[in-house]
C-alpha cells in the first residue's frame, strides 16, 4: 500500500476544514471509480446527469468518450451538450465555452486525459479543478489503472505502462465517490478453466477490482474521519484495522513485524510502528534501536518516536488518538513464572487498552 | 449426491436498504434471459419501489409458499418448487432471512445451499451487517445487535462477491423521496441504520469486506477442492490459533474475531474449553454457557475440544505446547475481575506462564459510553 493511501494527520485534516471553509464557492466534485473500461461508468455517470436535469438542475456534458454504447447515445440526446474541441489528437474540453454557459453542473468523462501540447492545462484533471474553481459541480469518472500513486502496482498487473494519470489527492479531494463494480461488458471467452488466457485475465481483473474497493474504502474512510471529527465524536469505530507495535531496543521484533506486516496487508490497513524515547540511551541500545527502526521501515511501517515520561500512558494515549485496533508488545522480559504484581509493563498496558486487542509477542 | 456439478454462487452486497442491490440483481436476470438462460426469480422484496418492480417485469416468479404461525400467514421462498421446476438460475432476496418457524429450514441461506447442491445457480443479495464476524464491530457503532446473521462460512461460498454502492447522501436523499420506505418506516430507519455516520462507516466495511472477497477469490489456486468440499483458502499450515472459551458472555465476541483473524490471515481457529476433572467444580449455568459457545464455534465450523484439568491456565498452555499452537485468543477480563488478586484470573497467568506463544487479548468492541 502506497503511503499517499495512509491516513491523515490532525493536522491534515484542519489544513482541509480551512480549504474547505475557503471554498464554499466550489463547485461540488464528484466521481464514479471503476476498475476496467467496460463496466457502465459512463452509463452511471449520464444516468445521474439526467435524473439531475429531471429535477431541474442546469446540467451541460462537456466531455464524454466519442464512441459510445446505444444506451449512453440515448441519454445524450436529451441533455445540452457543449462539443470538445478537436484537436489532430484527440478532442480537448472547450472550458471557455463551459465557463461561459456557467451551468451549475457539467459531465466529463474520462477524467484522466492528456491535454495536447500547448493547451492551457496539460491534463484533463486541472481542467476540472478549473471549473470546480469557477462553482461549477463536476460529475466524471476514472479507471483505476490512471491512478498515478497506484501506477507501479498497476502495471505490475497489467504489464501495460500508463503515462495519462491523476493523482490520487485530486480523487480523494472528491466530496462524493461512487464505485462501479460490475462485471465488464466485454465477453470474457470460454470458462477460465477451459482456456488459461481467460484465467490469467480474470485474475488480473480481480486484481484490478480489489485496488479499486480498496481505494473506494480509502476514500469513505477520510470521509468518516472527518465526519467524526467535525461533529465531536470522540469513539472509533474500527472499521479499518490500525496495528500499532511497540519497540524497545533490546526487544525482538523480527517476528512482530513480520506477524504485523502480514496482518496489516490482508485487512488493507495501516501498520505504525512506535518507540517512546528514553533519557538515558546507552550507545549500544542506541545503535541497537536505529537497527530494528530499520527493519520497521524495511516493512513499509509508519515510525512515530513518542515523548513521555509514562512510557505506557504515552504508548495508550497515542494508540487511542489515532484509533488504534490491535498492539502489538513483546512479553515481559522480567524472569519468573506464576502470578506477578501490578506494575508489569505488560499487564498495565493491558489493562488500559479497552476497545483494541492487544497481542504479545515471545521474545 | 447427484453427479451434477453444483451451482454457482453470486452475491450483491451492500450496506444498507435501498443501495439497489435487488434492483441489479433482477437486471442480471434479464440480461440472463435476453440471453436465453432458464432464469426464475425464486423470491424477491420489492419494498413498493416502482424501479424494483418494473425490473422483474417479464421474469418467471416462482409462487411463494404460504406459512400458517400463530394464526398468521405468512409466505416463504418454495424451495420444494424451485427444485422440482429446476432452472438453470434462480435469484433469491434477502440471503441472511430468517424463515417462520414451522419452514423446513431456519434460514434462507440453507435454502440457498439446496438450490445451489441441487445444481442450480444463484444470485443472492445481502448487506454487510449481517456478516457474522462484524457483529460486535457493527454494533459498536450502531448499538445495535443485529440477530440475522449469516456465517462467513456461508459468504465464502460464494463464487462472485459484488458491491452494490451509493454514496449515503444520494442514499439519505432516495429515503427523504419515499423512494426506499413509506414515511413511517424512513422516519424509524434515520433512527437507527440511517444516520450518516453509521451508513458512511458500514459502506468502508462493505467496500473492504467485497475487497477481501475479491483477494481471497483470486489468491484461491486450489478452488477446484474448495467446491469438492475441501478447506477453504489456503490454510496456513505454520499457523494455529486456540480460542479459550469460558462461561463469559465475551466468549461470543472472542470466538468471532478469531475465526475472522483466522480467516484473514488463513489459520485454522481450535476452540477449547477446560472443564475440572470428573467435572466437579462450576456451576449448571457455566457448564451451560460453556455448553452454547462450543456450539456457537461448531455454527462458524471451528473445531472444538473440551480437556480437563484442575488449572484452567495451565491445562490451556500444556494443550496449547502439545498441539504445536502457536496464537492463543482470550478475551479481555470483564473490568470488575481486575480487582480481584491476579492469581484467579486465567488470562495473567496465561500470560505469565505461555512466554513462548503469541497471545492475544481480545476487547469487547461495545458501544463507548456517551461522554
Amino acid at each position: 500500500m502506497p503511503s499517499e493511501l495512509r491516513r491523515r494527520t490532525p493536522e491534515d485534516l484542519l489544513r482541509e476544514v480551512q480549504a474547505e471553509e475557503a471554498a464554499v464557492s466550489w463547485g461540488r466534485l464528484k466521481i464514479f471509480l471503476g476498475y476496467a473500461s467496460g463496466v457502465g461508468k459512463s452509463y452511471r455517470m449520464l444516468d445521474e446527469a439526467r435524473r439531475r436535469k429531471a429535477r431541474g438542475e442546469d446540467v451541460v456534458v462537456g466531455g464524454i468518450q466519442p464512441a459510445v454504447p446505444e444506451d449512453v447515445e440515448a441519454i445524450l440526446r436529451n441533455l445540452e451538450v457543449i462539443v470538445p474541441i478537436s484537436t489532430g489528437d484527440r478532442p480537448i474540453i472547450d472550458l471557455q465555452a463551459l465557463l461561459r454557459r456557467h451551468p451549475s453542473v457539467c459531465v466529463i468523462d474520462g477524467l484522466a486525459y492528456d491535454n495536447p501540447p500547448g493547451s492551457r492545462h496539460a491534463t484533463r484533471w486541472e481542467d476540472v479543478r478549473e471549473l470546480l474553481e469557477a462553482g461549477i459541480s463536476v460529475i466524471t469518472s476514472v479507471n483505476i489503472q490512471y491512478v498515478a500513486e497506484l501506477r507501479e502496482d498497476v502495471e505490475a498487473i497489467t504489464g501495460k505502462h500508463v503515462t495519462e494519470t491523476v493523482p490520487v489527492a485530486f480523487i480523494k479531494s472528491a466530496d462524493e465517490i461512487e464505485l462501479v463494480d460490475a462485471a465488464p461488458e466485454e465477453p470474457l471467452g470460454p470458462a477460465p478453466d477451459e482456456h488459461p488466457d481467460a484465467e490469467r485475465r480474470q485474475q488480473r481483473l480481480s486484481k484490478l477490482r480489489e485496488l479499486t474497493l480498496v481505494l473506494a474504502a480509502e476514500v469513505v474512510d477520510q470521509e468518516l474521519t472527518k465526519y467524526l471529527e467535525s461533529h465531536g465524536i470522540e469513539q472509533h469505530y474500527g472499521t479499518q484495522e490500525r496495528l500499532l507495535v511497540c519497540i524497545t531496543p533490546r526487544a525482538n521484533i523480527r517476528a512482530m513485524i513480520d506477524t504485523a506486516r502480514i496482518i496489516a496487508d490482508r485487512f488493507h490497513g495501516e501498520l505504525i510502528v512506535t518507540y517512546v524515547q528514553q533519557a538515558q540511551i546507552s550507545v549500544a541500545d542506541q545503535a541497537a534501536l536505529d537497527e530494528k527502526l530499520g527493519i520497521a521501515r524495511a516493512a513499509r511501517a509508519q515510525i512515530e518516536i513518542l515523548d513521555g515520561e509514562d512510557p505506557i500512558e504515552t504508548i495508550l494515549e497515542f494508540a487511542r488518538s489515532r484509533h488504534i485496533t490491535q498492539l502489538f508488545i513483546g512479553h515481559s522480559q522480567r524472569s519468573g513464572i506464576g502470578p506477578r504484581l501490578w506494575g508489569d509493563p505488560v499487564d498495565k498496558l493491558i489493562r488500559g487498552s479497552q476497545g483494541m486487542d492487544v497481542r504479545i509477542f515471545p521474545q | 449426491m447427484s453427479a451434477e456439478a453444483r451451482g454457482k454462487l453470486k452475491i450483491y452486497m451492500g450496506y444498507a436498504a435501498g443501495v439497489g442491490k435487488t434492483y441489479s440483481m433482477l437486471e442480471e436476470a434479464q440480461e440472463l434471459r435476453e440471453r436465453g438462460v432458464d432464469v426464475v426469480v425464486g423470491y424477491f422484496e420489492a419494498h413498493g419501489r416502482k424501479d424494483t418492480i418494473a425490473k422483474a417485469e417479464g421474469l418467471e416468479i416462482i409462487p411463494r409458499k404460504k406459512i400458517e404461525y400463530r394464526g398468521s400467514t405468512f409466505e416463504e421462498m418454495d424451495t420444494d418448487v424451485i427444485l422440482a421446476r429446476s432452472p438453470q438460475v434462480c435469484a433469491v432476496d434477502e440471503f441472511p432471512h430468517t424463515n417462520v418457524p414451522g419452514s423446513e429450514r431456519g434460514k434462507r441461506w440453507e435454502d440457498v445451499l439446496v438450490l445451489l447442491d441441487a445444481g442450480i445457480d444463484a444470485l443472492t443479495t445481502m448487506n454487510i451487517q449481517h456478516l457474522e464476524s462484524l457483529n460486535d464491530q457493527v454494533f459498536e457503532f450502531t448499538g445495535i445487535r443485529v440477530r440475522e446473521t449469516i456465517p462467513d462460512w456461508v459468504v465464502e461460498q460464494a463464487d462472485e462477491v459484488v458491491m452494490v454502492d451509493l454514496p449515503p447522501r444520494a442514499l439519505l436523499n432516495r429515503l427523504d423521496r419515499g423512494v426506499v420506505y413509506g414515511r413511517e418506516k424512513a422516519q424509524r430507519a434515520l433512527q437507527n441504520f440511517f444516520r450518516e455516520s453509521t451508513l458512511v462507516a458500514l459502506r468502508e466495511l462493505a467496500l473492504r469486506q467485497t475487497a477481501h472477497e475479491v483477494e481471497h477469490r483470486a489468491g484461491n489456486e486450489d478452488a477446484v477442492a474448495r467446491k469438492d468440499g475441501g478447506p477453504p483458502g489456503q490454510a496456513n499450515a505454520r499457523e494455529r490459533i486456540l480460542v479459550l472459551i469460558t462461561p463469559d458472555p465475551e466468549t461470543a465476541m472472542l470466538i468471532r474475531r478469531a475465526r475472522r483473524v483466522g480467516d484473514f490471515v488463513g489459520a485454522e481457529p481450535l476452540a477449547v474449553a477446560v472443564r475440572a476433572p470428573g467435572g466437579r467444580n462450576g456451576s449448571p449455568e457455566d457448564h451451560e454457557a460453556i455448553e452454547r459457545h462450543l456450539n456457537f464455534a461448531r455454527n462458524l465450523r471451528i473445531e472444538t475440544r473440551i480437556i480437563e484439568g484442575d488449572s484452567v491456565a495451565e491445562t490451556v498452555v500444556d494443550f496449547a505446547r502439545s498441539n504445536k499452537v502457536t496464537q492463543i485468543f482470550l478475551a479481555r477480563p470483564a473490568e470488575r475481575r481486575w480487582r480481584i488478586p491476579l492469581t484467579r484470573d486465567p488470562v495473567q497467568s496465561i500470560v505469565a506462564l505461555a512466554r513462548d506463544i503469541q497471545i492475544v487479548i481480545v476487547s469487547p468492541r461495545a458501544p463507548a459510553p456517551a461522554r
